[in-house]
């Protein structure tokens, strides 16, 4: 279980790392996926089985799937890819970047302050994350229902094609060379 | 077999938050800051269930399937965004879009 | 009689109040009778009042109404008490009696002017303010009438404000007499630090109790109380709004800036005599500035080619010479010329007021001329007025007040040689003026078109203004002449009787001098403007004539000296506090949070990984605080 663990963080390190340096959109979207996926074999690692397939099916799965088709639907290729390329100078990483490593030694630091146990490696079932979830959890449950329902709704309302109405002057107007 | 000790998962998950976070701040392109943040609300959901380990409890996993429904209704609406935005400014350049500006 | 003292200055109030509010909707006729009649009432139960003065008299009879308690603090209470003296008597007789004629001339004066109401609304509010002046029995009530009768000043000098010359001319006599005004609450206030009371005839009860003669506080009371008189009464050096008021309509001119308000200090020395009397030094100062105003005021008189500011620097003369008698002691002299004063000036100011509308507005005496036989009745007005102005002998009212006061200039305890010489020179002066002003104006050929002769409601009070212009100096004749007292007695119940020095020459020797002076003023000015004006032309071409007079036309170029002196480093120092500097402050603050705004509103610039830059460094920020505390 250790070295699955070490494994798949060194594996899902290494494909956020791809992620975040792609031109390609698709590209991205692939070394993502290999990511998720590294995760979920974390998850496993930790004793925590229905989360990883959860973690392929939805995640890895659905989601990514969303958005490979909002990639194919804006037939993003090789403009965007050399757009990227000129956007990402390395000029532009480097004040992120060291933002970003101050924070990581400090909350490394923070990590190591406190006094940190060895993780027992047993396995939660996904019987008992059911219990909890339609036990204790129950209300919470209904809201992510509700926040799905709005999703859906809002995607539904946003995505769609508006026809364009303009004032009959102001189209006119267009209309005059 | 030596035990993964919690601090490891707890930095494995901090370094991939902290990814998505460099890829915000980097990427012009809006598709890719929305997969930046996939990358961040997943580092999330690992230290969630990390925790959950530790203490032997389901919480943690119950935790990360609220953020996976989060996330799923997130990537809907952001996505139906992105078309909008494209088909609206013909680009996806985040640094076009300033309508919020102040004047 | 005494229960209806309050009648006196409440009728013009009233008549003021009526017009202010119901001015616009009534007729011209209803607007003039109630200007005019609120006044005439008044002046009768003035005149009233004066037949049971003398009727009633008990030697030392005051009139006293106490009316309510105006406001009362722990250690002031001030009544609305009128109180009437012998003193005030007087200065009631002038205001209401002369007013009333004035208000009669000007119901037909004015009646072509569209702001007919208004002008008697102001009118009227100025005889009720002069009449509180005169009548208040506390400084407070005083100074109210003190401040209402220089604001109808004001109001009446910019009457027509649509010149923008007039509003100067009215903003200039506000803040000049403003000086005044401001000397002469100070007086009020330390008045009350010393004696612990305002009112009057405790005042002049206590202070020679509490002030010994001559001390630094009586002095400097004294001293603060003739500013505040010089100030309302045009004397040297605050004269140089005086001149200028003339921008007002000329029956305001008649009745505020000759005859009435201008001599509010005047009566303001003489009601607060007992303090002057304390102190020898303010008195010597009173009689000095009265020499100094009638000989500068006089020059000026000389070479002015407009009628009315001639008329005014005789004002500002003749009051210099009321001055004086206060200064060296003679009460009663002073009033007594501010009594006969008040009739042959307004008499000169409402006589031509009627030769400039006769000419279509014309005020270049110069351009005037010939109008002994077209105006036969004003011309013989306008001569006994100029007569009584220049101090005929005998014959005139001038003569017998005016004499008296260069007797007691000469001869009173205050009096010396110097006084007695600048008076004389002023009153060569003065008859050199009025010849002058009569010879150009009336005699000659005429040089400018007439409009039509004036009515009788016109006419009227100015014969009744020239029949007192000649016979008034008849109650007081001189010591050597005939045994008449009349207003000198009067007087004595309230003004202390004048003192004489020892060592003078006999009355008699004095007065043949001065009517010499005088006759010879009159023959030079006849000489000069009529029998031999190439004399004259030969003048104004020689270059010190010339430049004397410019001197002397520009009123002693005092308006310069005060413009470079104050006007100027004022509006240099208002220019550097243009942007006030204390509201630098503020706009301090103002400017601070714009910029910070603008600071702020930088960082919102709707760049989406900018606001994700914030987070990130605001995150930063909270955890190394965690991890330094």
């Amino acid at each position: 279980m250790q070295l699955l663990f070490y494994i798949s963080s060194f594996i899902a390190l290494l494909a956020t790392v791809m992620v975040i340096t792609r031109y390609q959109p698709i590209h991205a979207l692939l070394y993502l996926v290999v990511s998720f996926l590294a995760v979920a074999m974390i998850f496993l690692s930790l004793g925590a089985p229905f989360v990883a397939v959860l973690e392929v099916i939805i995640y890895a799965g659905a989601i990514m799937v969303l958005f490979i088709f909002v990639v194919m639907m804006l037939n993003l290729d090789k403009e965007t890819a050399a757009q990227e390329r000129k956007w990402l100078t390395p000029k532009v990483w480097l004040g992120p970047s060291l933002l970003v490593l101050v924070l990581l030694g400090e909350m490394i630091v923070l990590l190591l302050k406190g006094n940190g146990s060895a993780l027992p490696g047993t396995t939660v079932p996904p019987r008992a994350v059911a219990l909890s979830l339609y036990g204790p959890y129950l209300i919470a449950v209904e809201l992510a229902g509700f926040l799905l329902m709005a999703g859906i709704v809002g995607a539904a309302h946003i995505g769609q094609h508006k026809k364009k109405h303009l004032h009959r002057f102001l189209e006119e107007k267009s209309t005059i060379p | 077999m030596m035990p993964v000790h919690a601090n490891t998962v707890l930095i494995v998950a901090a370094v991939l938050f902290l990814l998505g976070l460099v890829g915000v701040l980097t990427r012009k392109n809006i598709l890719f800051m929305l997969l930046s943040i996939e990358i961040m609300l997943n580092a999330a959901g690992l230290a969630f269930v990390a925790a959950g380990s530790k203490w032997q409890q389901p919480d943690g996993q119950v935790m990360f399937l609220f953020i996976l429904a989060m996330a799923a209704a997130e990537v809907s609406v952001a996505l139906a965004l992105v078309l909008q935005i494209y088909h609206q400014y013909k680009t996806l350049d985040v640094d076009a879009l300033k309508e919020l500006r102040d004047k | 009689m005494q229960q209806y003292l309050f009648l006196i200055p409440v009728l013009p109030l009233a008549g003021f109040l009526l017009l202010a509010l119901a001015g616009k909707t009534m007729s011209k006729r209803a607007i003039a009778f109630t200007g005019t009649g609120s006044v005439c009432v008044a002046a009768l139960i003035a005149i009233l009042l004066c037949t049971d003065y003398l009727s009633g008299n008990s030697g030392n009879a005051v009139y006293i109404q106490s009316l309510w308690q105006w406001f009362q603090t722990a250690e002031l209470a001030v009544g609305l008490t009128l109180r009437v003296d012998a003193l005030s008597l007087v200065f009631i007789f002038i205001i209401t009696f002369v007013g009333a004629l004035i208000h009669v001339f000007a119901s037909a004066y004015m009646r072509a002017d569209r702001d007919y109401a208004r002008f008697f609304a102001c009118m009227n509010l100025f005889v009720a303010s002069m009449l509180v002046l005169v009548m208040a029995d506390n400084l407070v009530l005083l100074y109210l009438g003190w401040e209402g009768v220089g604001m109808c000043s004001y109001l009446l000098i910019g009457f027509w404000y649509e010149t923008a010359a007039n509003c100067r001319a009215a903003n200039k006599a506000f803040i000049i007499t403003r000086i005044g005004d401001t000397a002469l609450i100070i007086g009020i206030f330390l008045l009350f630090r010393e004696l612990g009371s305002l009112q009057i005839p405790a005042i002049l009860d206590q202070a020679p109790q509490r002030f010994s003669s001559g001390s630094g506080a009586i002095t400097t009371i004294a001293l603060l109380l003739l500013a505040g008189g010089m100030g309302k009464s045009a004397q040297v050096p605050l004269q140089t709004w005086l001149p200028d008021a003339m921008a007002g309509p000329t029956p305001v001119s008649a009745l505020i800036h000759a005859a009435t308000m201008v001599t509010a200090g005047v009566y303001l020395i003489a009601r607060m005599h007992t303090i002057f009397l304390l102190s020898p030094l303010a008195m010597t100062v009173t009689a000095a500035i009265g020499s100094i105003t009638l000989i500068v005021a006089g020059c000026s008189a000389m070479v002015q080619t407009d009628i009315k500011r001639i008329l005014a620097y005789s004002t500002i003369s003749q009051i210099g010479y009321m001055f004086l008698a206060l200064g060296v002691g003679a009460w009663s002299a002073a009033i007594f010329h501010f009594f006969t004063h008040a009739f042959f000036k307004a008499l000169l100011f409402l006589a031509a007021g009627v030769v400039i509308e006769y000419l279509h507005h014309e005020q270049d005496i110069f351009r005037m001329g010939g109008l002994k036989k077209q105006l036969p009745l004003v011309y013989y007005c306008f001569l006994a007025g100029a007569g009584s102005l220049a101090a005929v002998p005998l014959i005139s009212a001038g003569f017998y007040s005016k004499d008296a006061i260069l007797w007691y200039a000469y001869s009173a305890a205050g009096g010396n040689a110097i006084f007695w010489i600048a008076g004389l020179v002023g009153a060569f002066i003065t008859a050199f003026y009025s010849a002058r002003l009569v010879v150009v104006v009336f005699w000659g050929d005429r040089k400018t078109p007439v409009g039509s002769p004036p009515g009788r409601t016109m006419t009227i009070p100015l014969v009744i203004l020239a029949f007192l212009s000649i016979t008034a100096g008849f109650i007081e004749w001189p010591h050597n002449l005939l045994n008449v007292h009349l207003f000198s007695e009067w007087l004595g119940t309230v003004l202390p009787a004048t003192s004489l020095r020892g060592g003078h020459p006999p009355e008699f020797i004095l007065q043949i001098v001065a009517v010499v002076i005088t006759l010879s003023g009159i023959c030079t000015g006849y000489y000069l403007y009529f029998r031999n004006t190439a004399v004259l032309a030969q003048w104004k071409s020689s270059r010190f004539p010339a430049a004397a007079r410019e001197f002397f036309f520009s009123g002693w170029k005092f308006d310069a000296l005060y413009n470079h002196l104050v006007v100027r480093p004022f509006l240099f120092l208002t220019g550097i506090n243009k942007r006030d500097v204390f509201d630098r402050l503020s706009d301090g603050i103002v400017t601070f949070s714009k910029q910070f705004n603008r600071s702020l509103s930088f960082s919102q610039n709707g760049s989406l990984r900018w606001y994700v830059a914030g987070v990130l460094i605001g995150i930063l920020f909270i955890i190394t605080i965690q991890l330094i505390l």
